[in-house]
């Protein structure tokens, strides 16, 4: 077990592309952490120089008290579970969770022992003998988590594990993963694009754009206090509503709409207005929603429409009756984010 | 799977056709009349011939020469296969780690390929030709008086090292190939696993590669017996005296150079012989051992 510094990592390629923008991070002992962000954001290159598969540009990474950077990945103590399993296909999966350790010199006794304890503990005892191709996706999945764990590592690094697998097996190996890891205590990095999967399974999320981190927080603090346009929009599903209004007369004002609220410190100019599409208030309020679709959902229903001549999503419970057209609609002052209209940078 | 059938029981056969009488013309006809031959003693000029059952077969085995040639061919086909392929594979496993994806360089090492055997074997006279060939200077730097065509050794050397060369592209070119097609996460994750790049090659990548390998080495054992001939005569321009020669060179010396049709065509027969216990010794013993992905 062990925390994981990065100070000040860089990675720019040899064709100039910088991937990652000096980055300082912290990830505390024990710690879940997930990198979530669009493809080409640098969360798996980030990854990747952790593992120690890619070069580190400039700065430096320790793993416990240890500078890695001119460490093989063999002797990092790390463990990685790959997107495609990255299972050996040519040895059975007994042989696949054990390579690790053989190859660091353990007995053939303490390796059939830790190799059972894993199969134990994954539900995969009955495959032991079994070649990977004869095995399914969420099987193989849990392979490549027994080549992670038999090595009892300082560190587990996941690299989009479940997105080859379909939607209920992936929720399945969500919980199990997450269950693993808190009876386990090893420190894990986590890299997904699944904003569902970041929340669900982080006790701390750092949310990447083009090589540069956006925010770190709790998956409550990500979703609650977005530090950007950019993590109000990618986090949640829907997203957030940002809506264009301005600074007008000490007070914020929606752009052809009546004024929310009084504005802080006597500003003027554009800003972005931002509100979780469940915190608005139907059948009320000074506002005009016009609703042009209604997505039933089960549990709660999703009113896509205009608010003003701007997209606006609303999010109701099932008890609540709804129809098309246009509705008195109430955004309270409390939900409210307010971001800057050019950097998109919270106020 | 939908399985797909024909209503007429001719129309398939007569798909077939055009292949099945390629392999009956080319194919099976020869080795018959090789078969049917090799118990006959055939008259030089063509007056007819006598049956004497398996003389043919009995007089090469009492032969001193054809047991010193057969020896001489598992000697030269096992170095020519092994020597390709292991060179090929260490080239292929350097060039892997620094050329993903040149094309340039493999269209480049590949024109070797190119090259027909025969003037492999001109070009084998140039280089180690006794006055003024750069390798025989080369050797006498090292104290060994290279003499081509004149010292059994240094002959059979030559055309070993000729034969070598001149199937390493091509397999090079299999092997990189194929160590392109493994994963690069499967890499990866050894790497993770296993510090030792010497162990990593042997336990991942060497088992993933063994495929292509197998494929190779029946590729080579082929070469090695059959298309070295050109190389081979080249060298010995058509007179072998006492310098080494390959089972198949002697089918041909026995056959056209000596008029000994009977003679020749048991030895053909044996060679198909041991070429086909080699196939299913490969098969059987080689290929279970193999995985597939």
């Amino acid at each position: 077990m062990a925390s994981v510094t990065l100070d000040a990592v860089r990675k720019v390629y040899p064709g100039g592309t910088e991937a990652v923008t000096p980055t300082t991070l912290t990830i505390r002992d024990g710690e879940f952490l997930v990198l979530v962000g669009p493809s080409g954001c640098g969360k798996s290159t980030l990854l990747r120089m952790i593992a120690g598969l890619e070069d580190i540009t400039e700065g430096e990474l320790r793993i416990g008290d240890r500078i890695v950077n001119d460490v093989d990945p063999a002797d990092r103590d790390i463990a990685m579970v790959f997107q495609n399993y990255a299972l050996y296909p040519h040895m059975t999966v007994r042989r696949n969770i054990g390579y690790g350790l053989r190859n660091r010199g353990a007995s053939a006794g303490e390796i059939a022992r830790k190799v059972d304890e894993a199969a134990a503990m994954l539900n995969l005892r009955d495959y032991l003998d079994r070649k990977p191709s004869q095995l399914s996706g969420g099987q193989r999945q849990r392979i490549a988590m027994g080549r992670a764990i038999v090595r009892d590592p300082a560190l587990f690094l996941f690299d989009e594990p479940l997105s080859n697998l379909d939607a209920k097996l992936r929720g399945q190996m969500r919980i199990e993963i997450r269950a693993l890891q808190r009876r386990l205590g090893t420190t894990s990095i986590y890299v997904t694009h699944d904003q569902v999967e970041a929340m669900t399974m982080a006790d701390r999320i750092v949310v990447l754009n083009g090589g540069r981190v956006e925010q770190v927080g709790t998956p409550a603090e990500i979703y609650h206090a977005p530090a950007s346009t950019f993590v109000a929009s990618f986090m949640g599903a829907p997203p957030m509503n940002l809506l264009t209004g301005r600074f007008e007369s000490g007070a914020i004002r929606l752009d052809h709409g009546p004024a929310l609220r009084a504005a802080p410190g006597g500003r003027s100019g554009p800003i972005t207005i931002g509100i979780r599409p469940e915190d608005v208030r139907l059948g009320e309020g000074d506002h005009v929603f016009d609703v042009d679709l209604v997505e039933e959902l089960g549990a709660h229903r999703l009113l896509h429409g205009r608010l003003g001549d701007q997209h606006f999503t609303a999010h109701v419970l099932k008890d609540m009756p709804v129809r098309e057209g246009r509705q008195p609609i109430a955004l309270p002052d409390a939900a409210l984010a307010l971001f800057d209209a050019q950097s998109g940078q919270r106020l | 799977m939908k399985r797909a059938a024909f209503d007429q029981k001719w129309f398939p056969v007569l798909l077939l056709l055009p292949q099945l009488s390629i392999i009956c013309l080319f194919f099976y006809w020869p080795a018959w009349q090789a078969l049917r031959s090799s118990f006959y003693l055939e008259d030089p000029f063509g007056f007819g011939s006598t049956f004497v059952g398996f003389e043919n077969y009995l007089r090469l085995f009492r032969s001193g020469e054809y047991m010193q040639t057969a020896w001489f061919t598992l000697v030269f086909s096992l170095s020519v296969t092994f020597l390709s392929l292991a060179i090929a594979l260490l080239l292929a496993v350097k060039a892997d780690g620094v050329l993903r994806g040149a094309k340039t360089y493999r269209t480049l090492l590949m024109w070797v390929y190119a090259v027909a055997p025969p003037v492999a074997g001109f070009l084998a006279l140039i280089l180690f030709n006794q006055r003024w060939g750069p390798l025989t200077e080369f050797f006498r730097a090292f104290g060994w008086d290279f003499r081509i065509r004149l010292d059994y050794f240094d002959t059979a050397f030559a055309m070993i090292a000729v034969s070598v060369w001149k199937q390493i592209p091509v397999n090079f070119i299999f092997f990189l190939s194929g160590l392109q097609s493994i994963p690069k996460a499967v890499r990866e994750a050894a790497l993770i696993d296993n510090r030792s790049a010497v162990s990593r090659f042997w336990t991942v990548t060497f088992p993933l590669l063994a495929p292509t390998g197998f494929f190779l080495l029946i590729i080579n054992i082929t070469y090695s017996l059959f298309d070295t001939f050109g190389t081979i005569d080249t060298i010995l321009r058509n007179n072998p005296g006492d310098q080494p020669i390959t089972l198949t060179y002697q089918v041909y010396l026995d056959g056209f150079r000596g008029q000994d049709i009977g003679g020749s065509s048991a030895q053909s027969v044996v060679l198909m012989v041991v070429v086909l216990a080699l196939t299913i010794v490969q098969f059987r013993m080689v290929e279970r051992r193999i995985h597939y992905t």
